[in-house]
Parts: C-alpha cells; sequence; structure tokens
C-alpha cells in the first residue's frame, strides 16, 4: 500500500497576528512555524498506523513549499513517514498547490492520499477536494474513523448536523478530522533516524493563479467588557435583549 | 449570472440555503445580473428560493442525487454552469459545500475563495471577496481574476432577505454520473439545530469539575433554545461528545449569542469563537482571558450564576 500524506506549514497557534506595512503580507519577524496539525495529529498518525498494521507498504509526505519549510517536513519524517517530497515553490493560491500534489501523485500512483481537514492559517479546505478532482478519484471529507480491508475502506466521516458511514475502493483521498487518530510526540531514536531519510525537492509544474490577496485587515478592537453583578441575571438577561437584542 | 448552488437534507432546505440566495442576489446586484439557483435531487418547493431573489429555479431531480458526493454533485453542477453559462458560483461553506467547492474549482480551473463573510465588490471591474483567515484573527480581501469565479459564504453571516415571491421550478436536463462511494449509514441529530447553524449556543469547559454537572448547562439551553458546545479538553476527556467541541481544532461558529461557563478562553478556543456576534463569559476568576473578547461578563460561580440565568431568562419569557 502506497500513501501519500500532505502536509502544510502553519504559524504556531498562539501567534500574534500582525501585517506588514501596506498591509498586503504577514509580518513574518517572530513568528513560529509548526506543522499544521489535523496534518501531523490525525492524518499522518492514521497513515503510519495503516502501514504498521498491514506489515507492508511506504508514507511518503509532501509539501508544496520554499526550503525554509524543510524543519517541518524533517518532523513528519521524525514521526515516522518513510521518506519525503518537497515541490519547489514558494506562494500560490490552493489550485496552484493541488494541481503541483495531482502531478507528482499522478506519476508516482497512491493507493490513498491524505488531506488534512483545512489549514489553520487560510483555513480554505479547498486542497483536498481539488487535488482528487485532478486526481479523478472520490475524496471522503472530514473522516473520523479509517478502516481498510483489500482494498476497500470503511470510512466514517462528518456531515451537515450528525455522520456517515461509507464504503470506498482504492485509490482515493481524505480529508482527517479529529478522531481520526492520536497526536504522536516523536521520539529521540525517530529525529535521529529522520536526519538519515530522504528528503527529495522536487521542481515544480507551470501552473496559472487565479487569486491574489489584495489586502489583509485586523478585526476592530472589542470595546471593554460590560461585567454585570452576579446577583442580578435579570439585567443580564435585559441587556441581551434590549441592548445586543439577541434574544 | 451568478448561480446557487442550494443545498437541502433530505429535501428541506436550511437556513444556509436561504443565506446563500440572498448572497448570490446582492452578488448579482453588484454585478448587475442576474441570479439563479440550482437544487439537486428531491427538494419540496423549491420555488421559495425565489423568495429570497432567485430568478429562476433549477431543478436535477434525479434520486441517486439524494445522497451525497461532491465528485457526483461537482460533475452535475459544473455541467450546469456550462449550459446556463453561470460566471460566478455561489455555494454554502458547509461541510456539502467544501466537498464541492474544491472539485468545480479544479473542473472548471476557476479562482475560489472558501468561507466569505461579505458581499464581493467590483470596484475597477476587480472582483474581491473579503474572507477571515488565521482562525478568525484577521480578514483578507481576495481578487479573483478568472472568468468563471466561486465564492462559498459562512453561514451566519448575510441574513436571508425576502425580495420577490416564489418561482417556479424548472427541469434541468444533465447525465448524473454514477457515484463511487457507497453510503451504508447516515445518523442525524434530531431536534437540536447543529453547531454550525445554531444562532444561540451555550458552552462550557473544565469549570464544570465533571459530566454529572453539565444539567445545569443543559436547562439552561433548553430555555434559551440554544445548542451546548464545550472546550476543547472536556471532550478530549469524555466530559462531553467531540461533536460539541468549537476551537481552531474543533468547530468554527459564528452565533448570535455564545455564552461561555467555565471556559478560561485560551486563544485556541477563541478561534473558534471570536465571530460570534455577542459574547456573555461566565467565570469566577476576574483575570481569565476570555473577559477580555467578551460583550458582557460575569464574575462568579457557575454553578450559582448559570440557574439563576436560566431562571431570569423564564421570567423574561412569560414577560
Ligand atoms: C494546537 C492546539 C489546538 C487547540 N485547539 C483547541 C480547540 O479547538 N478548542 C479549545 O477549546 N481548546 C483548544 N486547545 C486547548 C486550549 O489551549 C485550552 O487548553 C483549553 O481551551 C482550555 O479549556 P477550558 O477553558 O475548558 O479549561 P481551563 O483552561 O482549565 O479553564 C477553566 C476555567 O474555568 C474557570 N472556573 C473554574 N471553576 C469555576 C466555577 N466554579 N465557576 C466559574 N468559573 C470556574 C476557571 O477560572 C478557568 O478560567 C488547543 C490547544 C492547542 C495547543
Ligand atoms: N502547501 C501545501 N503543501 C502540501 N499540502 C498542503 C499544502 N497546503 C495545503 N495542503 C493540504 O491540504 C489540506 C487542506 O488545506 P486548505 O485547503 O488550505 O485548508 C491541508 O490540511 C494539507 O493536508
Amino acid at each position: 500500500m502506497k500513501l501519500l500524506v500532505c502536509v502544510s506549514k502553519t504559524p504556531e497557534t498562539t501567534t500574534k497576528i500582525t501585517f506588514n506595512g501596506d498591509q498586503t503580507a504577514l509580518d513574518t519577524s517572530g513568528v513560529q512555524y509548526i506543522m499544521n496539525p489535523y496534518d501531523e495529529w490525525y492524518a499522518l498518525v492514521r497513515a503510519l498506523e495503516l502501514k504498521e498494521a498491514l506489515g507492508a507498504g511506504t508514507v511518503t509526505i509532501i509539501n508544496v513549499g520554499p526550503a525554509a519549510n524543510d524543519p517541518v517536513i524533517r518532523k513528519g519524517l521524525a514521526i515516522g513517514a518513510d521518506e519525503a517530497v518537497r515541490i519547489d515553490k514558494d506562494g500560490g493560491s490552493s489550485l496552484d498547490v493541488a494541481q503541483q500534489i495531482a502531478a507528482y501523485a499522478k506519476e508516482n500512483s497512491f493507493d490513498m492520499v491524505f488531506f488534512g481537514k483545512e489549514t489553520i492559517d487560510y483555513n480554505g479546505s479547498e486542497v483536498g477536494a481539488m487535488t482528487a478532482e485532478l486526481l479523478d478519484v472520490p475524496f471522503v471529507s472530514f473522516a473520523t474513523k479509517l478502516e481498510v480491508e483489500g482494498n476497500t475502506a470503511t470510512i466514517t466521516r462528518d456531515i451537515e448536523g450528525g455522520e456517515e458511514t461509507l464504503e470506498v475502493a482504492t485509490p482515493f483521498a481524505l480529508s482527517a478530522a479529529k478522531g481520526l487518530a492520536e497526536q504522536r510526540i516523536p521520539n529521540m531514536r525517530g529525529i535521529m533516524m529522520a536526519k538519515r531519510k530522504p528528503l527529495n525537492v522536487v521542481a515544480a509544474v507551470e501552473t496559472t493563479n487565479h487569486t491574489q490577496v489584495l489586502s489583509y485587515d485586523l478585526p476592530a478592537e472589542k470595546s471593554a467588557v460590560k461585567l454585570v453583578d452576579p446577583e442580578d441575571m435579570d439585567e443580564l438577561v435585559r441587556l441581551l435583549s434590549e441592548e445586543a437584542k439577541v434574544i | 449570472m451568478v448561480l446557487v448552488f442550494a443545498e437541502s437534507v433530505n429535501g428541506t432546505f436550511k437556513k444556509a440555503a436561504f443565506e446563500a440566495v440572498t448572497y448570490g442576489y446582492q452578488t448579482a446586484e453588484v454585478l448587475g445580473v442576474a441570479c439563479e439557483a440550482i437544487v439537486l435531487g428531491k427538494a419540496e418547493d423549491a420555488g421559495v428560493l425565489g423568495k429570497y431573489g432567485a430568478a429562476k429555479v433549477h431543478q436535477v431531480a434525479d434520486d441517486s442525487l439524494n445522497q451525497l458526493d461532491g465528485q457526483v454533485y461537482a460533475a452535475v453542477i459544473a455541467a450546469a454552469v456550462e449550459q446556463l453559462g453561470a460566471k460566478v458560483v455561489i455555494l454554502s461553506h458547509t461541510s456539502t459545500g467544501k466537498s464541492i467547492l474544491g472539485r468545480l474549482a479544479a473542473r472548471l480551473n476557476a479562482g475560489s475563495v472558501p468561507a466569505a463573510n461579505a458581499v464581493p465588490t467590483n470596484e475597477g471591474g476587480v472582483f474581491a471577496v473579503r474572507k477571515p483567515v488565521y482562525s478568525g484573527k484577521a480578514f483578507a480581501n481576495i481578487a479573483i481574476s478568472s472568468d468563471i469565479k466561486l465564492v462559498s459564504v459562512t453561514g451566519n453571516s448575510i441574513p436571508p432577505v425576502e425580495v420577490a415571491g416564489e418561482v417556479a421550478v424548472s427541469a434541468l436536463d444533465i447525465a448524473v454520473p454514477a457515484s463511487r462511494i457507497t453510503v451504508k449509514e447516515v445518523s442525524r441529530m434530531e431536534g437540536v439545530t447543529p453547531l454550525p447553524e445554531a444562532e444561540l449556543v451555550v458552552s462550557a469547559g473544565r469549570g464544570m469539575k465533571g459530566p454529572e454537572n453539565w444539567g445545569i448547562i443543559e436547562a439552561l439551553a433548553e430555555e434559551l433554545g440554544a445548542t451546548t458546545a464545550c472546550s476543547r479538553p472536556v471532550s478530549d476527556v469524555g466530559w462531553r461528545p467531540h461533536h460539541e467541541h468549537v476551537g481552531q481544532t474543533g468547530i468554527a461558529i459564528r452565533p448570535n449569542l455564545y455564552i461561555a461557563a467555565g471556559i478560561s478562553g485560551a486563544i485556541q478556543h477563541l478561534a473558534g469563537v471570536n465571530s460570534s456576534k455577542t459574547i456573555v463569559v461566565i467565570n469566577k476568576d476576574p483575570e481569565a482571558p476570555f473577559f477580555k473578547a467578551a460583550d458582557y461578563g460575569v464574575v462568579g460561580d457557575l454553578f450559582d450564576v448559570v440557574p439563576r440565568l436560566t431562571e431570569a431568562i423564564r421570567k423574561h419569557k412569560q414577560g
């Protein structure tokens, strides 16, 4: 079984977000980057578990990005991926990224392609479905359970107001939501071994960009909290009804 | 023309569908073009979409479309876009919409903006859409330059507005490809509004001490007609079901009212709730970071405050 896990890099979750002078790019000074939690905690770990259960196969991680992403990719190797691929491209839209991943995946035919539910910076939830369309394979979004027997997978996923269990044959793609696996912390041995595992840098294919960020802005400052006497909940109800008009 | 995909569940439209049509109608006004809607599978009285601004409603009523498969839906919607000559396609940013938007973008080789929270602008012919980024900590203004443009709209960001009357529904003849997934079982919560659609949410965290104490939260939610939510540690240890977990790694919501009891307000929690219109925080620690993000705060013991609030709401409802 050949498994491909798509991993992205995002600012650490507590990062204070500020932009450069003309508000067109993130001010990256002092920003710490991590692997996108959905990719690391759920997608990668479940792929590793499947490989371990089968006792065969490979787990490849892939990132579309610049050389500055290598430390994040190495962490994926330290957690247990067999090899890594970085498609050498800085920036680009979601469709760009999907086209890069699809080009590589087509050439190297994988049985399953794993994505995270969304990246926590752009919150797009797009790249998985895009890549699946380009590869012409089914895409199961927001998977919370995945079992594989032979070439059939049984997957439970979140849908509007509930969940659904379905069967799908390989090859397919899925996106991982919370519940699919438990986070793994890399150990010393994993970190040492990661240094010797291959990280192949692949040239990007030609793509066109259809979207462009014109500017960023920050939400208006919240006005100070209005404190209400804990003995007087009638007053809170009055404020919610007359001032905020939400009840 | 602006084409809106109006989602239905078991043949019934949810609020998200009316919001999407309203958003499509307002987008069409900005562009000076017409707004039409498309429905897939069975849908009772699809003509109602006319009220929210759809000049025409198209339906592909094939029974196989009653079950969602993003691959099939995208193929059908893409065919409709071509057949009808749509230039802008609007979807809801729901789990259904998310499994279609990316596929449509790849299929139509079109630029897309997911999770928009404001009507697009078209100044100087530049079609631009605003969306939250960095989990609600900022907004981006994104231009789409392709011939066909795709946008999905976040729930509760554009209130549905009635602008006209019902319209006739016309059948659209599109071949539906076979699905490659087999659905075995579907379970939906009955009787409660799912979190992403809820207008009122009552949420609680580790300050509750244990799962046995949740009765007061449920009583408050019931009195308000609200949906319950929780912080991540609470669902991690199994005090509450996973689907209630809100925040960066859970669900992001934007209700009209979010009441948080015994939640400290960690940045990862705020990431999922900071777009709520009104936030009420109940915490015994006046230094809890959540107060900085709150509109109204109550410093006190939740075990006293929550039942008192429930009682006050009961009185208020009786007038
Ligand atoms: C990568 C990452 C992702 C994360 N994602 C999420 C996420 O999606 N959602 C999320 O919620 N968290 C998330 N977290 C965890 C987050 O950082 C916090 O640890 C968590 O939100 C804290 O939950 P809590 O507020 O319930 O508990 P605590 O932080 O323990 O707060 C409990 C609060 O209850 C108050 N309290 C106690 N007793 C009472 C009483 N009797 N009356 C009134 N108040 C009382 C206390 O003063 C305290 O403020 C994430 C963390 C990381 C690192
Ligand atoms: N630059 C990238 N390189 C590799 N995978 C990516 C990249 N960006 C996004 N992904 C994958 O696509 C998923 C969804 O991303 P998004 O559509 O941006 O929310 C992520 O969780 C990753 O699995």
